[in-house]
């Protein structure tokens, strides 16, 4: 599960990551002095968009966060309108089989020790799965990563709408027949699995990823006990902390391994604000990018390869027959292959600078989201605060994820976006709940105002 | 009860500063973020204030009807002033994001000005205070019930709603005067937006006398709404432009 917050920019080029370097940096990584090309070529460059940083660094952030405060809101408004009006959510109905220790016990000592060991067991839970993940990453069984993924968005895409549609009509008496039903949930089902596995509209995709980290937050807020969701958020976001900051950590391996690879992480699994498969149209052949990498790194300039021509005839580029015996005639017979197509495509760009900066995305994982509802909805369904509770919490998150963000602007590097946020809305639940909330009632019976 | 009553009092209570956001703040990301930020400070304060009130209470007879209202009135107090001085301290952190974003913008300017940011801290504290007052009340008027049935008033709802709004309107205008003092070392301008603040929580502990605590409040908005006005460089001149301008329909002049 990814829970960690980075640029967009991380995963391009490296050669535009090097360009990109502020002047901090250029300090601290010599060796990014010496890219192959000439350097008073890279000076220039390098002045000006120091510069540029500089000026950049800021707007880049207060921009970038309103991008996330949206879905984030978004998010949680729906896990909070759900969990006020379908009781279906706050309805004890048994546990997960991965918090096997019931919470209905007799001393406040058993609850405490069954809570702590139902947090600890989850937490084995999702680090073995995050290792698990890593190591498939590291060994490149994407299909194996690719499979699990596509099982687990079926399931939440299908099932758990299914089950949450069939609450929603019953907490509001609407009469639905199977055929309409089964009709909606595979339109909705589908349509999800194409926007967040292959390609979609922005917006389609980022509701749709809003939408099944609502529903999973959902889940967890129905079958996890009281003290054993707060204890897990408390464990979680420490996991968080180690998993993206150290270096054997795995979620920064798995971020390390994907830069290396000039890859982007699975779009399952993070909610990026900009489109994410422009960036994939530079690596539609893998393959050939390897092959072309591999035995032209002193001619990239050369546009034509003809060495390894297996598999050239039968993927023309989609340039037509017409097409190419028009520029045949006027440029004379150059071969367009896979290979010499990644071999341009790869070029270092000298135009990054056109980038338009507001265009410079960021990326926050769906277990951001989940936890960020999971707060926020325990908050609304327990607490004696009720709506103070709430808002509270959602203002703490808010302040966090701000927080996060600007560390982000300042390090520049994938940084874990739970720790600050949660530890804010865990502070600020049980002090709203506990000590706020009398104050207000009191005010409030009085109607006192201060 | 029920929806009539429910959106009535929303709309009382939070339209004006609904229309404030989206036509002054939703559009500019970096006052969306003074806006939540002003909230957040308003929230520890309120947190401070309450644990403080907390202990006092523990640590008193909870049977003494007296002394409990006694420490309520304290602890109202209490977080007033406490409120101020997280003002201030919200006050000191804008100046140095001022200078932060001087120091990395293009020409030496900021995006936005420190008059923007104090109306915008002002709208921060107002919303979260108003929020906090008056979201528990309004998510009850949504059930049913009959307001005021053991002989309490009957105006509960409606006067919350109104004295909601005032104190939006009023935490809005005291940030603008009490940036201001700061900025230009009138000490008197935030002498005065603290002792108007301990006067409208003052003046609702005669509730539910209402005419005690809505009139003053509503005159003392007044007041602090003209002055903010003359402080931001508004002028009689300006507001007759701009009615005048409305009136006659006369092509735009440099408006107000």
């Amino acid at each position: 599960m990814a829970s960690a917050l980075f640029n967009t920019d991380q995963n391009d080029n490296s050669e535009r990551r090097r360009h990109d370097n502020s002047e901090r940096r250029r300090n601290d990584n010599p060796e990014s002095e010496t890219n192959g090309q000439p350097q008073n070529n890279i000076q220039q460059v390098v002045e000006q968009d120091e510069e540029e940083d500089e000026e950049l660094t800021l707007k880049y952030g207060a921009k970038h966060v309103i991008m996330l405060f949206v879905p984030v809101t978004l998010c949680m408004v729906v896990v909070v309108a759900t969990i006020k009006s379908v009781s279906f959510y706050t309805r004890k109905d048994g546990q997960l089989i991965y918090t096997p220790f019931t919470e209905e016990t007799e001393t406040v000592g058993q609850r405490a020790l069954n809570s702590i060991l139902n947090a600890a067991i989850m937490i084995s839970v999702i680090i073995v799965m995050t290792i698990l993940l890593v190591v498939l990453y590291k060994y490149r069984c994407y299909k194996v990563i690719h499979g699990w993924l596509i099982i687990s968005s079926l399931l939440l895409l299908f099932f758990f709408s299914f089950i949450y549609l069939g609450e929603v009509f019953k907490t509001y008496n609407v009469a639905m027949d199977y055929i309409t039903l089964a009709l909606m949930i595979w339109n909705f089902g589908v349509v999800g699995m194409i926007c967040i596995h292959w390609k979609g509209p922005l917006r389609l995709q980022q509701a749709y990823l809003i939408m099944i980290s609502a529903l999973m937050a959902l889940v967890f807020i129905k079958y996890l006990p009281e003290w054993t969701a707060w204890l897990i958020l408390a464990v979680i976001s420490v996991y968080d902390l180690v998993a993206v900051l150290c270096p054997k950590g795995p979620l920064r391996m798995l971020v390390e391994t994907a830069q290396e690879r000039n890859e982007t992480l699975f779009p399952a699994l993070i909610y990026s604000s900009t489109m994410v498969w422009l960036v994939n149209m530079a690596e539609e052949d893998p393959e050939a990018q390897r092959k072309a990498s591999k035995n032209s790194t002193y001619d990239k300039q050369a546009p034509a390869n003809q060495a390894q021509n297996e598999d050239a005839e039968a993927d023309d580029g989609g340039f037509s027959q017409e097409w190419q015996q028009q520029r045949d005639s006027r440029i004379g017979p150059i071969e367009s292959t896979p290979e010499s197509r990644a071999a341009v495509q790869a070029l270092p760009s000298n135009s990054q600078t056109s980038e338009d900066p507001e265009e410079r995305g960021v990326k926050l994982g769906l277990g951001d989201f989940i936890f960020y509802s999971v707060l926020v909805g325990k908050a609304s369904a327990t607490a004696s605060g009720d709506w103070n509770t709430t808002l509270a919490c959602f203002v703490a998150i808010l302040i966090g994820l701000c927080l996060t963000l600007l560390l982000l602007a300042i390090f520049k590097k994938a940084l874990p976006a739970l720790p600050i946020s949660i530890t804010f809305g865990l502070v600020f639940y049980f002090a709203t709940d506990n000590l706020v909330q009398p104050f207000m009632d009191q005010l409030a019976f009085h109607q006192f105002y201060i | 009860m029920t929806l009539a009553v429910f959106f009535g009092c929303t709309f009382i209570a939070f339209g004006p500063a609904l229309g404030l956001f989206l036509f002054t703040i939703a559009r500019d990301p970096l006052r969306i973020i003074i806006l939540i930020a002003g909230a957040f400070f308003w929230l520890v304060s309120l947190l401070l204030s309450s644990l403080i009130w907390f202990i006092a209470v523990k640590a008193s007879d909870p049977n003494d009807e007296q002394l409990q209202k006694g420490l309520l009135i304290f602890g109202v107090m209490f977080s007033v002033l406490l409120q101020e001085a997280f003002r201030f301290l919200y006050y000191k952190l804008l100046r140095k994001a001022i200078e932060g974003l001087v120091a990395l913008s293009e020409d030496g300017c900021s995006p936005i000005s420190i008059q923007q940011m104090a109306y915008v801290a002002g709208v921060g504290f107002g919303l979260m205070s108003g929020a906090f007052s008056m979201i528990n009340l309004l998510a009850d008027a949504l059930g049913p019930g009959t307001v005021g049935i053991y002989g309490d008033s009957q105006l509960y709802f409606l006067t919350s709603a109104f004295m909601t709004m005032v104190l939006i309107f009023l935490h809005t205008f005291w940030g603008i005067l009490f940036f201001h003092g700061c900025e230009n070392r009138r000490w008197w301008e935030i002498a005065a937006v603290v002792v108007m603040h301990l006067a409208v929580s003052g003046s609702t502990f005669c509730n539910p006398l209402y005419v005690g605590s809505l009139v003053p409040s509503y005159v003392l908005m007044a007041v602090a709404a003209t002055w903010a006005y003359l402080l931001s460089g508004g002028s009689a001149q300006n507001v007759r432009r701009f009615l005048l301008c409305l009136q006659s329909g006369a092509s735009p002049q440099p408006g107000s």
